[in-house]
């Protein structure tokens, strides 16, 4: 159902999901502009998106004795490891790398972001991008194991750790039809992950920015095309393991896999607008004692499925 | 191919090994020895068992960047404004670490390797889960309960905050008073 694509295919994926990031950053900035009662059209979206050309003319600023090395090391990680993730995502029935343990591998590229944003936090020798390193990492200890616990419900429903496998499995029935709760958890956990929204602890307000406080220029730029392409591509890996994929009536499948990836961000984007920002200390209490045990028990349903098919 | 990118990967994650001990921060030690097990993950993706690689990775990321946090939490001299070494009786551990380094090279090339027997299994995941959960059913169950009553047990000995403090001498005091405020049902 899912073939490798030829190899120029590498070349797409980076460029397919940078165009998803800037639709999300538009539809966000089309939001903002309506909360607000001004006018919102092409020139609000655009505006957001002069940000791109001013961050990559503007003077850097630089902190006194930061750790270069660790700094752009970060910076880098973050946005690639987005990108790096998506390599197994099918697009319609092609896909750049059909990995045997794609969902491994997409879950792996996800952590590296950890590490990413942690070294561009300590790199900065500054204190409150220090403390929006390891509030990503409080925050990472909290939606992580309900998000593995979501990835290998969707695994474990399809018996193959290969996304195609995935979504062959979901031949007639979504498993977001019958595994609601994985999909609802994988849904939040992208937000976590791109810190946006509800989850913007690690660049909160409060600590003046934190992880994108001291940073300026490219790198500032970098970082942030980080978080907004790890929610694209978490929206285009939500595709694949719970919306059967391209599957779909009429048009070709890589036109589905495009509209469904399209539609999951914008629920994504308008849905992280309407929460406030949660305390990484208040959201690990609730994700090991709501989340986790919850994430078991739908872990459980395909797993009996599976047994009794 | 592959064995080009064995040999890469083999000098990268001993340059990154090197590295360790021969940088001046805790932070860029911890990511040096990062770098250096993420190698590690890829030579054993392409030795042909990509999920035991990928979860490597995976948990290597996870466990340095956690013990990048503790490390830094306890050192004197976390980013090593003035220089920090992670080598201890400098002469004794070099000479015990070119022992083990020679012994096991020396162990690959003089050891006969086996002939293979049989054919390449086609899903070595499929095999390593079925190794695993098949015959060692019982050990890996015991395992898993002895590890998370291992973690359990070190929690509770280490906090000081017990059920009694928090609900009271009779375990009746509603909401419990937590130190720590935020949460479920608070």
């Amino acid at each position: 159902m899912v073939d490798a694509a030829p190899w120029w295919s590498l070349f797409v994926a980076p460029a397919l999901l940078p165009a998803l990031a800037v639709f999300a950053v538009a539809a966000d900035a089309l939001l903002i502009a309506r909360e607000a009662g001004r006018p919102a059209g092409v020139v609000t979206a655009g505006r957001r998106l002069l940000e791109v050309p001013r961050l990559l003319v503007a003077q850097p600023r630089r902190t006194p004795s930061s750790d270069t090395l660790l700094r752009r090391a970060g910076v880098v990680t973050v946005p690639v490891a987005a990108v790096l993730a998506v390599l197994v995502v099918p697009f319609g029935r092609r896909t750049v790398g059909d990995l045997s343990v794609g969902v491994v591998w997409f879950n792996a590229m996800e952590v590296l972001t950890w590490a990413g944003l942690w070294m561009s936090g300590w790199g900065q020798n500054a204190a409150f991008s220090l403390i929006g390193g390891y509030r990503y990492l409080a925050q990472g200890l909290a939606y992580e194991l309900p998000l593995m616990f979501a990835l290998i419900s969707a695994a474990t429903g399809a018996q193959s750790l290969r996304v195609g496998g995935v979504v062959a499995a979901q031949h007639g029935l979504w498993f977001a039809v019958w595994m609601p709760f994985a999909f609802a958890v994988f849904l939040t956990s992208v937000s976590a992950f791109s810190f946006l929204g509800p989850f913007s602890y690690p660049a909160g307000r409060d600590i003046a920015g934190g992880v994108l406080g001291d940073t300026s220029g490219a790198d500032r730029l970098l970082l942030q095309a980080g978080r907004w392409l790890w929610l694209a591509a978490g929206a285009a890996m939500a595709v694949p393991l719970f919306l059967g994929g391209g599957a779909g009536p009429g048009p070709a499948p890589w036109a589905w896999s495009l509209l469904k990836t399209l539609a999951v961000l914008v629920a994504l984007v308008c849905i992280q607008r309407r929460f406030p920002m949660v305390r990484a200390d208040r959201y690990v209490e609730f994700a090991w004692v709501v989340l986790v045990p919850l994430a078991v028990l739908q872990a459980l349903v395909p797993a009996l499925v599976v047994l009794n098919r | 191919m592959s064995a080009v990118l064995f040999g890469v990967l083999a000098v990268l994650a001993l340059v990154a090994a090197l590295l360790v001990f021969s940088v001046g921060s805790m932070a860029r030690a911890t990511f040096a020895l990062l770098a250096s097990l993420v190698c590690a993950g890829g030579e054993v993706v392409v030795l042909g068992l990509p999920y035991l690689g990928l979860v490597t990775v995976l948990m290597m990321v996870m466990e340095m960047v956690v013990m990048a946090v503790f490390m830094v939490a306890y050192m004197m001299d976390p980013a090593g404004l003035t220089q920090m070494s992670m080598v201890h009786n400098k002469r004794g551990s070099l000479v015990i670490s070119a022992g083990v380094f020679v012994a096991l090279a020396a162990g690959i090339l003089l050891v006969r390797w086996p002939e293979r027997t049989g054919t390449r299994p086609a899903d070595t995941t499929f095999q390593l889960g079925e190794s695993l959960m098949g015959g060692q059913m019982l050990t890996m169950i015991t395992l898993g309960f002895v590890l998370l009553a291992t973690m359990v047990g070190a929690t509770v000995l280490a906090t000081r905050r017990g059920r009694y403090d928090r609900f009271g001498d009779d375990l009746d005091q509603r909401p419990a008073r937590d130190p720590v405020g935020g949460g479920v049902g608070r």
